[in-house]
C-alpha cells in the first residue's frame, strides 16, 4: 500500500481524523475533503488509487457524487469505497447500484477499513 | 178466443222477437250496429222497468190505493232527471270498470272480494223470485181471463200448469235469446232490440185501451174527469210516510235491480244516451201512467163487483167485443212480462255462474288442463242452468204463495230486498273509506231484516213463518216479531220492513267501513271508483290518444334520459313495424309507455303527464296531490341519497387522510430510526476507530491524550443525543412534569445568555437588550424556559455567519402574552427551510459546528407548546429571528 494516494471524503472531523491515521500508518498519502463540493474537480486533478466516501454529507448525498464520477470517462473504473453510518441493507444495495466498489458500515473495526482500501487499492474488487 | 189461437199468436209473436233479436245481432257483429245502439233503443231497452206489474197491477194499484201507483213512477222519474250526480257516476264506472252485473260492481268495488259477489248475486236472485212470479201470475191470469171469457167455453186446464208451461216456455225463449254466444262485455245486442220493440208494443197497447176507455167506453176527457170526481179515487187520503217510503224504494230499486242495471249499465253503449233517457224515459213512464186512472175509474165503474182490477186491461176491452184490442192488450202484457224475465234471467245467470259456478268449477278443477273452449262450454252451460233455476225460483215462489197476491205488492217485496243493495252501492261510488268489511255486514244485515220481516212473511201467516212466530216473536220474544220488531206497532208491514233494513242496514254498513281498514286493492279500487271523473280514461286505459309521439318523445327524453327514451320507442316502433324512432301512439303503446315512465316518476305522475299530451284529459287536485307525494317521495330519496353520498364522501376523505396520516407517519418513522441511527453510529464510529488505535499503537503522550479526548467529547454527545430524545419523547406526549415557579424574566435572559457562551467560546458576539422593559415576572417552568433561551441563543452563535455577530432581544407585552424575539444579524434561514427548522434532525449545516443532533428547536417547540405558548421563526427581518411567546399569567 505504500504510495498509494487516497481521497477521503468525510464530514465528520474525528472519523476523518481516524481514517486518516489509520492509512498514513501504512504508509498511504491521504487527501481528505469534508464536503462534497468540489469533489470531482479534487479527483480529476489529484488522481487517486483509491476513494474512500461518506454516504451521508451535509451539502449532497455521497451517491450522487458517485453516480457523478462514473459518468466522467477518466473516473469511471476507479475504486471507491462506500461508508454509511445508516447501515441498512437498502443503502449498502443503493451503493452498488450506483457504482460503489466496497460497502463499510459504521462503525468498523479498523483492520477490516484496512483490508478493504488495500483489496481496492491492489486493484481487485 | 180459442186458447190454441191465443197460444198461437203468442209464439208468432215470440218468433218475431227472436226474428228482430237475431238481425239486430247480425248487424252488430258485421259492424252495422248503426241505429240498434241510438239513444231510442237505449231509452225503451229502459222499460222492462215497466213490467207486467205496471202493465196489469197499476190499474189495480189505482184502484185500490187511488194515486199511491204514481210513486212507483216518481221514484224512477227522479232518479233520471238527477241522472247527473248518480246515474252518470254509475254507467262511468261501469264502462270504465268492465263491470258486468252489479254484483261485479260490489265485488269489484270492495277489493274485488267474490264473497261480496256471492252474497249480492244470492240477494239478488232470492228478490228477483217474487218478481218473477209475479210475471208467471200476471200472465197466467190474462190466459185465465181470454178463457173465462170466450163464449164457446174452453176451460184453462190448470192455471198451476200454464205458469209452469209458461215457465219452461221462457226458459226456453231466454236461453235462446240470451246465452247463444259469450261476450266478454256481456252486452246483448239482439235482446236489447227485442225488449226495445216489446217496449213499443206494450206503450202502444196500453195508450190504444186508454183511448178506448176514455173515447170509447166513456164520453170522452170531461166524462172521465166526472166519473174520477165520483169514484172512491177522488176520496183517496195521501198518506205521506207510504209516499215518501214508495217513492225512495222505486228509487233505490231503478239503480239496484240487476235487470235495470244491466240495461242500464252493462248494456250501455254511450254514455250520452244517458242525456237522452233523463227526459225520454220519464216521458215514457208518463204515456205508461197517462190512462192508468181512467182505466180503473171506468173499470170499476162498469165491471161486476168483485172482478179482479188488475186485469181491467184485459177485461173492458173483452166485456166491450173489442176482441183485437184486447188480443193487443194481451200481447203488450205479455211483452211486459216476457222482457222482464228474459233480461232478469240472463243478468241473474250472469251473476250466478261469474260468482259462484265458475269459482266453484275452477277451484275443483285446480290442477288439471284448463283449455279456453272448456271454460266457455262450462260457462254457457252454467248461464243456461242458472236461467233455468232463477225460472224454476219463480215458479216454486209462485206456487207456494197461491197466486193470489196483488201484483203491487209482490213487486214492492222484490223492491224492498233489491234496495238493500243501495248503501254499498252508492257509499262504494262516493265514499273512498267504505271498507268490504262494512259493505258486507250492511248487505247481510239488510238482507235478513228484509227475508225475517218481509220475504218470509209474503207466504202468509203459517206459511213458511207459523202463526205463533208472527204473532208472538221467535220464542215467544215480542220484540223480534217479524213486522213489530223493537216493539214498533202500527207500521205498515212494507214500510216497517223498509225502514228496519236500510236503517240497520245503512248504519252497519257505516260503522263497519269505520271500524276497518280497506286493504290494497281495496284502497286503489275505491280510488277509481269515486275519482271515476278525474281519470281521463279509467284507470289502465287510453281509449282515446291524440298524442303525438314526437311530444310523447321528448317528454320521455327528459324523465327516462335520452338514450333510453330512444331505445324504448324505436323498440316500439320496431314492434309496429315502423323505422325510426316515433310509434303510431296507439292506445296500447300509450299504456306501455305510461307504465315505464311510471317507474321513473310515480303512477300518478306518468299518469298526468300523458294525460296532458294525448289532450282533452284535465289534470284533476287529484292528480296533483298524488304527483306532488311522488315528487316529495323522490326528492326526499334524492336527499337520503344525496345525504348518504355526502357521508360516505367524508368517511372516504377521512379515511384517505387517516391513510395519508399514516404513510406519513411511517415514512417519518423510518426517517427518524434512519436518523437516529446515523447519530449514534457517526459519534460510535470515532469511539471504536480511536479506541482500537489506542490499544493497538505505541503513541507519543499528545496523541495518546488528543484521541482520549475525542473518545470523550464523542460519549458526551451520544449522551446528550439520548438525553435529547428522551427529552422530545416525553415532551411530545405532554407526560412532562412542569414545575412552575415565577421568575424575573431579565433573569432568565441573562442566564441564558452566560450559558451559551460555552458555544463557540472563541467567537466574538455581542447581545443586544434593553434591560428596561424585561423586567417581568413570568409564572412558568422557570427551567424549562431556560432551556428554550440557551437553544436559541447558543444556535445564533453557531450559526450567525456575520462578520461582527450580534444577536438583538426584544421583550413587550401583547395582549395576555409576553413575546420576546430574538434577532441576528446574519443571513437566516433560508426560506424554503424555514418550515423545517422544528422539525427532529432538521439540522441545516454540517454537523462540525453543531455539536448537537439537530433536534434543539424540536425540543423548543415542545416544550413552548407545554407552557402554553409558542416559538416561531419571523421570517424578514434580516438575520435569523425567532420569536417566543407566552402567557403573562399562568394557565390554570
Amino acid at each position: 500500500m505504500r504510495g498509494k494516494h487516497i481521497v477521503l471524503i468525510e464530514d465528520e472531523p474525528n472519523i476523518a481524523e481516524a481514517i486518516s491515521f489509520i492509512l498514513s500508518r501504512e504508509g498511504v498519502r491521504v487527501t481528505h475533503s469534508a464536503s462534497g463540493a468540489g469533489a470531482l474537480a479534487l479527483l480529476q486533478t489529484a488522481h487517486p488509487d483509491v476513494l474512500v466516501l461518506d454516504l451521508m454529507l451535509p451539502d449532497r448525498s455521497g451517491l450522487e457524487i458517485l453516480a457523478e464520477l462514473r459518468a466522467v470517462p477518466a473516473l469511471a473504473a476507479l475504486p471507491v469505497l462506500m461508508l454509511t453510518a445508516r447501515g441498512q441493507h437498502r443503502d449498502r444495495e443503493a451503493a452498488e447500484r450506483a457504482g460503489a466498489s466496497a460497502f463499510l458500515a459504521k462503525p468498523f473495526a479498523n483492520a477490516d477499513l484496512l483490508a478493504a482500501v488495500r483489496g481496492l487499492a491492489r486493484g481487485g474488487a | 178466443m180459442p186458447f190454441n189461437i191465443l197460444v198461437a199468436v203468442s209464439l208468432l209473436y215470440v218468433v218475431v222477437l227472436f226474428g228482430v233479436a237475431f238481425v239486430a245481432e247480425q248487424r252488430a257483429r258485421g259492424g252495422l250496429a248503426g241505429w240498434l245502439r241510438s239513444p231510442l233503443v237505449y231509452t225503451l231497452s229502459l222499460s222492462i222497468y215497466c213490467t207486467a206489474w205496471t202493465f196489469y197491477g197499476a190499474v189495480g194499484y189505482a184502484a185500490r190505493s187511488g194515486l199511491e201507483f204514481l210513486t212507483i213512477y216518481l221514484g224512477p222519474t227522479l232518479v233520471f232527471v238527477g241522472w247527473w250526480w248518480v246515474l252518470r257516476k254509475l254507467v262511468r264506472i261501469g264502462r270504465a270498470q268492465r263491470v258486468t252485473s252489479i254484483a261485479d260492481l260490489i265485488s269489484s268495488r270492495y277489493g274485488k272480494s267474490n264473497f261480496l259477489g256471492v252474497v249480492v248475486t244470492l240477494m239478488a236472485v232470492l228478490a228477483a223470485t217474487p218478481y218473477i212470479a209475479l210475471q208467471l201470475q200476471s200472465v197466467t191470469l190474462s190466459f185465465a181471463v181470454f178463457a173465462s171469457d170466450t163464449p164457446e167455453g174452453w176451460a184453462l186446464p190448470d192455471q198451476g200448469a200454464t205458469a209452469l208451461w209458461l215457465a219452461a216456455g221462457l226458459t226456453l225463449f231466454t236461453i235462446l235469446f240470451g246465452t247463444r254466444n259469450l261476450d266478454a262485455n256481456e252486452r246483448h245486442h239482439g235482446i236489447v232490440m227485442a225488449i226495445a220493440v216489446e217496449a213499443v208494443v206494450k206503450l202502444v197497447a196500453l195508450l190504444a185501451v186508454g183511448i178506448f176507455v176514455v173515447w170509447g167506453v166513456a164520453g170522452g176527457v170531461s166524462d172521465i174527469l166526472a166519473r174520477i170526481d165520483a169514484s172512491p179515487i177522488a176520496d183517496w187520503n195521501l198518506k205521506p210516510g207510504r209516499w215518501a217510503g214508495l217513492t225512495f224504494v222505486s228509487a233505490a230499486a231503478i239503480l239496484t235491480l240487476p235487470r235495470m242495471f244491466q240495461v242500464m249499465v252493462v248494456e250501455n253503449a254511450d254514455e250520452r244516451h244517458v242525456a237522452t233517457a233523463s227526459w225520454a224515459f220519464p216521458l215514457y213512464l208518463m204515456l205508461m201512467s197517462l190512462f192508468v186512472v181512467p182505466i180503473a175509474v171506468v173499470g170499476l165503474d162498469i165491471m161486476p163487483a168483485g172482478s179482479n182490477p188488475d186485469l181491467f186491461v184485459l177485461t173492458i176491452p173483452l166485456s166491450a167485443g173489442a176482441g183485437k184490442l184486447a188480443l193487443l192488450a194481451f200481447l203488450g202484457g205479455f211483452s211486459s212480462a216476457t222482457s222482464m224475465v228474459i233480461v232478469a234471467a240472463i243478468a241473474l245467470a250472469t251473476m250466478v255462474s261469474n260468482h259462484i259456478v265458475t269459482p266453484l268449477w275452477l277451484a275443483l278443477r285446480v290442477g288439471s288442463a284448463r283449455a279456453p273452449g272448456d271454460v266457455r262450454g262450462i260457462v254457457l252451460m252454467s248461464r243456461r242452468l242458472s236461467i233455468g233455476a232463477v225460472l224454476a225460483l219463480g215458479y216454486t215462489y209462485y206456487h207456494l204463495s197461491g197466486g193470489s197476491a196483488a201484483l203491487a205488492a209482490i213487486g214492492l217485496i222484490s223492491f224492498v230486498g233489491a234496495a238493500q243493495v243501495l248503501p254499498a252501492m252508492l257509499g262504494g261510488i262516493y265514499w273512498r273509506g267504505a271498507t268490504h268489511v262494512g259493505a258486507a255486514i250492511g248487505l247481510i244485515t239488510g238482507f235478513a231484516i228484509w227475508l225475517y220481516c218481509l220475504f218470509l212473511p209474503s207466504f202468509g201467516s203459517g206459511g213458511l213463518i207459523s202463526a205463533g212466530v208472527m204473532a208472538e216473536g221467535p220464542f215467544g220474544i215480542g220484540w223480534l216479531r217479524p213486522q213489530a220488531l223493537f216493539g214498533i206497532t202500527g207500521l205498515d208491514p212494507l214500510l216497517h220492513a223498509l225502514f228496519w233494513s236500510m236503517l240497520l242496514n245503512t248504519s252497519t254498513f257505516l260503522i263497519g267501513s269505520l271500524a276497518s281498514f280497506p286493504g290494497p286493492m281495496e284502497r286503489l279500487q275505491g280510488v277509481a271508483f269515486v275519482n271515476i271523473f278525474d281519470q281521463s280514461s279509467g284507470p289502465g286505459g287510453w281509449t282515446r290518444s291524440a298524442a303525438e309521439a314526437e311530444d310523447l318523445l321528448s317528454m320521455s327524453q327528459r324523465i327516462l334520459g335520452a338514450e333510453e327514451a330512444q331505445r324504448f320507442f324505436q323498440a316500439q316502433a320496431a314492434a309496429q313495424g315502423k323505422l325510426g324512432f316515433l310509434p303510431d301512439p296507439t292506445p296500447d303503446f300509450v299504456a306501455r309507455l305510461e307504465r315505464q315512465l311510471a317507474g321513473s316518476v310515480g303512477a300518478a305522475t306518468a299518469h298526468a303527464m300523458i294525460a296532458q299530451l294525448s289532450g282533452g284529459a284535465t289534470v284533476s287536485v287529484q292528480d296533483l296531490i298524488a304527483v306532488a307525494g311522488e315528487a316529495q317521495q323522490i326528492k326526499e330519496y334524492s336527499a337520503q341519497l344525496e345525504a348518504k353520498s355526502d357521508e360516505l364522501a367524508r368517511t372516504a376523505r377521512a379515511l384517505r387522510e387517516a391513510n395519508d396520516k399514516l404513510t406519513e407517519l411511517s415514512v417519518q418513522k423510518d426517517a427518524f430510526l434512519s436518523q437516529i441511527s446515523h447519530e449514534l453510529r457517526t459519534p460510535m464510529t470515532s469511539i471504536r476507530a480511536f479506541s482500537e488505535i489506542l490499544m493497538e499503537a505505541d503513541l507519543p503522550d499528545e496523541m495518546r491524550t488528543k484521541y482520549a479526548g475525542i473518545i470523550h467529547d464523542e460519549t458526551r454527545r451520544l449522551t446528550r443525543l439520548l438525553d435529547d430524545l428522551l427529552d422530545l419523547s416525553v415532551l411530545e406526549n405532554r407526560r412532562v412534569q412542569l414545575n412552575i415557579g415565577v421568575a424575573n424574566l431579565h433573569d432568565l435572559l441573562s442566564k441564558a445568555v452566560t450559558a451559551a457562551s460555552n458555544t463557540r467560546p472563541d467567537r466574538a458576539f455581542v447581545v443586544q437588550r434593553d434591560a428596561a422593559s424585561e423586567h417581568m415576572p413570568v409564572f412558568t417552568d422557570t427551567d424549562r424556559l431556560l432551556q428554550v433561551f440557551i437553544n436559541i441563543v447558543s444556535n445564533a452563535r453557531k450559526y450567525c455567519d456575520a462578520e461582527r455577530a450580534v444577536l438583538r432581544v426584544e421583550v413587550k407585552k401583547r395582549g395576555r402574552n409576553v413575546e420576546i424575539d430574538f434577532i441576528d444579524n446574519g443571513s437566516g434561514i433560508p426560506k424554503k427551510s424555514q418550515a423545517l427548522i422544528f422539525e427532529k434532525f432538521a439540522r441545516l449545516t454540517d454537523t462540525s459546528h453543531a455539536g448537537g443532533a439537530g433536534l434543539g428547536l424540536a425540543i423548543c417547540r415542545e416544550i413552548m407548546a407545554n407552557l402554553g405558548g409558542s416559538i416561531d421563526y419571523l421570517p424578514g427581518q434580516g438575520g435569523a429571528a425567532f420569536r417566543v411567546r407566552l402567557p403573562l399569567k399562568r394557565a390554570s
